[in-house]
């Protein structure tokens, strides 16, 4: 996984938006919120975080950003605040156990392979045991009855990507048009764009 | 009783806003509309639990032939204009987020993938796809050879259809290639987005038709609803109220002759007497559990609530629950499988623009004898248009990518199309809602939703995914691949022709209790190929009609009677 980001959209910013007719009030509210009041750790432990910053960081890799879109904070809101996603699929314990159990068998995983945790270890051995953890080829003796792929698909990367993609700069980055009311689009048709829509892209390989 | 889930108007999710004579005015920033309201000792004519697709049509109808109602609704009431924002984590909030275990070999996710949680219920995130049944499904059995037949003539559903299309004002295509003839949609079609053009463009490669979907999303002003503007975010909820939820449609209505809505109440048990009649609803609002007499009352929680809380209702006259002499409630559960081909496009597409599915192919809802067809049933496709978390969430979930890679797939956003389908799924009695034995924090057992996908559906999912790809291909798609999913849930407590294998008659009335009544889309006893929305309003129209003719026969428990 040592390829880079493409950037397709390198000059466009959805937050260039926030007082045009695209924006309305509830939507500054809510992403004002997000940006500005980012909540510190209050559900892991020290240990867990560490391995969820670490595993954040390899699933949605920011080398370019100065200040990477937080992912771990919100999802230890979400688990803190009790806050559910509707379904409970019964080979996973309940949210908040599966999380604790899913990061320290990463972390365990780490330890029987390098004999150091996770987020000791550099990205490619990082990415390799995300990688098993995805394909199941992990040590059961570890995650006993948790489902790893399972785990792995449905909780971690479902969420780290729900809270990445909710943020305008990963927004921006792929030329999404952003939060769009009471103005949404006019121009409807293939290669058709109103003027506060992304720029077109370059040409991609 | 929960922690709000939005950050934004959370004083909906913690206190009641229909209370003091007067309702939230949903066409409004922050008015109201006046509400009659009854005392819990008062024995209305109508209790109704939900007001969805099924429970507001009923609401509305029933209020405005002067039988007595309040309707209950566990969640918010919104105003949209004010409340929802361009998020889609913000609008989480709309969906029913309470754990329901889920389990079976093909366990399916509920919350924001078929759940609401609030007043209007699920059209309030539904994507407005309005279709309807093959006139044959009706008579699966008889005409098709496969499932059951419902208790009810296409002909009469019919009738119902035009009724609620017209109650929705959906905007559709001047002639629609499918089935028998259906009138002219009452407002016109929308322009078909790029998205939507790719299907053309397939369709009319593969020589098969298409059309651009009937929405229910109004093509030109309505009252207080004004056109469409193409936002995107129809999924999350309209912030426009373009979108002609039952929200904006049936409560104003329902309101306006009379009916009672209470919002953020949670009915927990119905109450029946020594007879076996039911006596009204326990319900919890406001930090309190309380109790609704009422001479009638009506189910309309949907395909695991319904269930739920009849089976929570058990006595020890009833001791399965109640409603379940056949042992059928919980049982018959379907979703529409939800498999798609996802492709790059040389030019952009930009899904973002306009509702999610602009053009729809029914084909392989008509066609019975094809040397491919090697399935039951049918299947509708329509073009796509996720929202980036959905998207996102669709990719990581079928492929595993993460990495600098999933941000390079993801940046190809603008580029993609994608052909999904609403796919009929085999009505299986062990496919079903059961009570598990862990309770939420009202103290209510919760739902375990089991679900195994037949030989059947997976034969229909193949094909379609088959047929799709070509499809794609053949309108300029590159890199196709496929996700799998589930969409709708429908069935759970089936009606039909006898009480030994179906929980209620084709009014909706329960067999064993002569004044529990179920009205949503827990009643289909099949699924077919099509979003259900237009159908379980129909039903629940239709359902209206018969109670407003029982009630002048004096053949229900009616004051009015």
């Amino acid at each position: 996984m040592s390829e880079t980001f493409l950037a397709p959209y390198p000059d466009y910013d959805v937050l260039a938006k926030w007082d045009t007719p695209s924006w309305n009030e509830q939507t500054r509210e809510v992403m004002a919120h997000r940006l500005r009041e980012v909540p510190g750790r209050r559900f892991f432990d020290e240990e867990e975080w560490a391995v969820l910053v670490a595993v954040c960081e390899r699933v949605v890799p920011q080398p370019e950003r100065a200040e990477p879109v937080p992912i771990a904070p919100w999802i230890d809101a979400a688990l803190f605040e009790g806050r559910g996603t509707g379904t409970h699929f019964a080979t996973l314990p309940s949210g908040p156990e599966a999380w604790r159990r899913g990061l320290e068998s990463i972390d365990r995983e780490a330890r029987a392979r390098h004999g150091c945790g996770f987020a000791a270890l550099d990205a490619t051995r990082r990415d390799d045991i995300l990688e098993a953890v995805d394909a199941g080829d992990v040590d059961a003796a570890i995650w006993r009855d948790l489902p790893a792929r399972t785990f792995f698909r449905h909780l971690l990367l479902e969420q780290i990507v729900a809270l990445y993609y909710v943020h305008p700069d990963a927004q921006s980055e792929i030329g999404f048009g952003g939060p769009a009311s009471p103005r949404g689009y006019v121009r409807l048709g293939p290669d058709r764009l109103d003027e506060w829509e992304a720029p077109a892209a370059a040409k991609r390989p | 009783m929960r922690a709000p889930v939005g950050v934004w108007a959370t004083e909906a999710e913690q206190r009641p806003r229909a209370t003091d004579g007067r309702a939230p005015d949903v066409f409004s920033r922050d008015g109201h509309v006046p509400m009659r309201q009854f005392e819990d000792g008062e024995d209305v004519d109508f209790a109704i639990v939900g007001t969805g697709c099924g429970g507001g049509v009923l609401a509305a109808k029933l209020a405005e032939a002067g039988l007595s109602v309040v309707a209950f609704d566990a969640g918010p009431f919104w105003r949209p204009l004010a409340d929802f924002a361009s998020d889609e984590r913000e609008q989480d909030k709309v969906y029913w987020l309470d754990e329901r275990l889920s389990d079976g070999d093909d366990p399916i996710e509920l919350g924001s993938n078929n759940s609401g949680r609030c007043v209007g219920g699920s059209t309030v995130h539904f994507q407005m796809v309005a279709l309807r049944f093959r006139p044959e499904w009706f008579a699966a059995r008889s005409r098709l050879g496969y499932a059951v037949d419902w208790p009810v003539d296409w002909r009469t559903m019919w009738r119902y259809y035009a009724e609620v299309e017209d109650a929705l004002k959906i905007s559709g295509p001047v002639s629609y290639p499918w089935g028998p003839d259906r009138g002219r949609y009452p407002y016109r079609a929308h322009e078909v987005n790029a998205a939507g053009l790719v299907l053309a463009r397939g369709a009319e490669a593969l020589g098969v038709p298409w059309a651009a979907t009937p929405l229910a999303t109004v093509s030109a002003p309505r009252g207080k609803s004004p056109p469409c503007v193409y936002r995107g975010f129809c999924k999350i909820g309209c912030s426009t109220n373009a979108k002609q939820s039952v929200l904006v449609t049936y409560i104003p209505r329902a309101l306006a002759a009379g009916a009672e809505i209470r919002d953020l109440a949670m009915v927990g048990r119905i109450e029946s007497a020594g007879d076996g009649r039911v006596t009204g609803v326990h319900y919890h609002r406001d930090g309190q559990w309380r109790f609704q007499r009422a001479r009638n009352v009506v189910v309309s929680g949907y395909s695991i609530e319904t269930p739920r809380l009849l089976l929570n209702s058990a006595t020890d006259r009833f001791p399965d629950g109640l409603a379940n002499g056949s042992g059928t409630v919980g049982r018959y559960l379907m979703v529409h499988s939800n498999h798609a081909v996802w492709a790059r496009f040389e030019e952009e597409i930009r899904w973002y623009k306009g509702p999610p599915s602009m053009a729809v192919c029914e084909h392989w809802n008509y066609v019975d004898d094809h040397p491919t067809k090697d399935f039951d049933g049918g299947y509708a496709f329509m073009s796509q248009g996720p929202l980036p978390v959905d998207f996102a969430k669709a990719l990581v979930s079928n492929t595993g990518t993460f990495g600098t890679a999933l941000r390079n797939r993801m940046a190809e956003y603008n580029h993609m199309a994608g052909l999904k389908i609403v796919g009929e799924t085999m009505p299986q009695a062990e496919n079903r809602v059961t009570l598990d034995e862990e309770t939420d924090a009202l103290g209510l057992r919760r739902a375990r939703v089991t679900f195994s996908y037949a030989d059947n559906d997976k034969r229909l999912f193949r094909h379609s995914l088959g047929f799709m790809k070509r499809m794609i291909e053949a309108a300029g798609g590159f890199d196709a691949y496929e996700t799998s999913s589930t969409a709708h849930l429908m069935g759970g407590c089936r009606m039909g022709h006898s009480p030994e294998d179906s929980v209620t008659d084709a009014d909706g009335r329960t067999w064993d209790v002569p004044n529990l009544w179920i009205c949503d889309g827990s009643l289909m006893p099949t699924a077919g190929g099509v979003n259900p929305s237009m159908t379980i309003l129909a039903n629940a129209a239709r359902i209206a009609d018969r109670m407003k003719a029982l009630a002048a026969r004096g053949e229900l428990a009616a004051r009015h009677a």
